[in-house]
């Protein structure tokens, strides 16, 4: 295991948080959210963000995505300051956010359609969209005729064909049964190595960290700052197997050390979210 | 044996009929015979048995044949016509005009809203009569009133009640301004507009009603009070019947419509 502090990233970096602060607030009831967060991605990694619950996850997220700006630092995509939502970087969100009026082939083609893409070319690359998430028969079905692997595929679908430089997915899938969860996990880590699709995923659970990621970033509780990266090597194409190798143990019980420490605190300050942020992981 | 099992051919049309048949005899169906059935024999006993009050009341078969005597009436048509144009222009405008104006509505006219909104609309009857020109034009206001509120406040609960995420999505995915408006706000909050219109469409009967009884000369309402004042009982429980039925089938319009513009919310 490699131990990296933000020190050994001097390589280029697709997406640059320096020294974000954000606050929650105004004026005297004013919380700090997140403080002097930074972290870096490498182009083609799949990098995790992970913490306790009400660490500034979310936040973090909307900052990146820019639905929200940080009060202080900055979020550089490929040496531009983020300005405002982007297709170059998609989020997937916690709860399905398809429209529920569109069929699935009508959320898919929407960024193509306000973009002004032309129908053709729309039409073409949605069918080998729909096709590679296993949703091209279900096109003219809406998101609630679907199942809730189905609304993930679709969603993610629907930023794929955008070709975002930054896929952005806020702990996408949260809320889905077990056996249909890890079948998503290994849909996206195949989608992940066969494209290297530079990933920031964000997620409480550290199985699903540690098995998926390249790179660890930890948050601590209120306020988040980064506690610690850590660089994941377990070998790729990943498979459900190393989930017994040492290896994977390792990283795992480290990782573990880290992250309870942060929950107890958050646990001794009283967040009620906390609790099933150390229930969770074990 | 069931119908598709039949070794001929039947035609489309003969097995929609045939269907719609058997869904007609269904039990529901039935219950619902059963019931009416059953207020019409309590009704006839009541009058019968000379119930106190009740027994002013005219016999069922009366007002059948009062009902079938006002049908070949061009009158009672004449009625009919009046009011459901009144209806549906008043609450044409009130959709139309409220749909141009949402934007700058909030922080504009919003508290002059919340203060006349408590008004009931039936108050504005003699404003109305005073302050127009002709009667039919206050009666239109009138019913362009009662529904209004009813609906400005729905479509702001809708669009309020559009998820955040969507509005994101959409924003990264690359929406403009007016792809928001029409793409997400209009049928996120189409629902709640619809839900408005029905409840819309009630109220504006109500007020029609009561604003044709006063300031009318044509209409259902009119027709009923007529009856009224010149003793007619059947024929004020034939007007009665009348406005019942038809502001049944103007809520059955609205939600024909809401269904066909929500093909996402009966598909399951």
């Amino acid at each position: 295991m490699q131990r990296a502090g933000s020190k050994s990233a001097d390589q280029y970096r697709l997406l640059d948080v320096a020294g974000v602060t954000k606050y929650f607030g105004e004026d005297r009831e004013r919380q700090v959210c997140l403080e002097n967060c930074s972290f870096g991605i490498a182009p083609g990694k799949l990098s995790i963000v992970m913490g306790p619950s009400g660490c500034g996850k979310t936040t973090l997220i909307n900052l990146i995505a820019g639905y929200e700006f940080p009060d202080s630092g900055s979020i550089m995509l490929e040496g531009t300051s983020v300005s405002g939502p982007g297709s170059d970087r998609l989020v997937v969100f916690q709860e399905s956010a398809l429209f529920p009026w569109m069929t699935v082939y009508g959320n898919v083609v929407f960024g193509c359609k306000v973009k002004g893409l032309s129908q053709k070319e729309t039409r073409e690359r949605a069918k080998q969209i729909l096709s590679k998430v296993g949703l091209y028969e279900f096109r003219e079905r809406y998101p609630s005729q679907l199942s809730g692997g189905m609304q993930r595929r679709a969603e993610l679908a629907r930023a794929l064909i955008n070709d975002p430089k930054l896929m952005i997915l806020d702990e996408p899938f949260r809320g889905l049964d077990a056996m249909t969860k890890e079948l998503m996990q290994e849909f996206y880590l195949k989608l992940f190595e066969e494209t290297t699709l530079t990933t920031l995923f964000v997620t409480h659970e550290l199985e699903e960290a540690i098995f998926m990621a390249d790179s660890l970033v930890l948050l601590t509780h209120k306020p988040g700052r980064v506690k610690e990266i850590l660089d994941i090597d377990l070998p790729r194409p990943r498979h459900f197997s190393m989930m017994a190798g040492k290896q994977y143990f390792d990283l795992y019980g480290y990782a573990m050390g880290l992250l309870a420490e942060e929950s107890r605190r958050a646990f001794d300050a009283g967040s009620l979210p906390a609790l099933d942020a150390i229930s969770d992981p074990i | 044996m069931s119908l598709n099992a039949l070794p001929l051919k039947i035609p489309d049309v003969t097995v929609r009929v045939l269907s719609y048949i058997r869904g007609a005899l269904s039990v529901k169906t039935l219950e619902g015979v059963a019931s009416v059935v059953a207020f019409v024999a309590l009704w006839q006993a009541a009058v019968f048995v000379q119930v106190p009050y009740i027994s002013n009341l005219p016999y069922p078969a009366d007002v059948w044949n009062s009902f079938a005597e006002a049908v070949r009436t061009e009158n009672y048509w004449i009625s009919w016509a009046a009011s459901l144009k009144r209806i549906f222009v008043s609450f044409l405008v009130a959709q139309a005009l409220f749909m141009g104006m949402s934007r700058s509505f909030k922080q504009i006219l919003f508290p002059v809203f919340e203060i006349v909104r408590p008004i009931p609309p039936i108050a504005w009857i003699p404003l109305a009569i005073l302050f127009w020109p002709t009667e039919e034009l206050s009666i239109y206001a009138l019913t362009f009133i009662g529904p209004f509120f009813v609906i400005v406040l729905n479509v702001m609960q809708g669009v309020a009640s559009i998820d955040v995420s969507l509005k994101r999505a959409a924003l990264s995915l690359g929406a403009r301004r007016i792809d928001i408006f029409w793409k997400i706000m209009l049928p996120g909050a189409l629902p709640s507009i619809l839900t408005g219109m029905t409840v819309g469409i009630g109220v504006a009967w109500n007020v029609l009603i009561a604003a044709e009884m006063i300031a009318g000369h044509t209409g259902l309402g009119r027709m009923t009070w007529e009856a009224y004042t010149n003793g007619n009982i059947p024929l004020i429980i034939v007007g009665m019947a009348s406005i019942g039925l038809a502001g049944y089938l103007c809520s059955g319009v609205v939600r024909f419509i809401g269904q066909r513009c929500m093909p996402w919310k009966n598909r399951f």
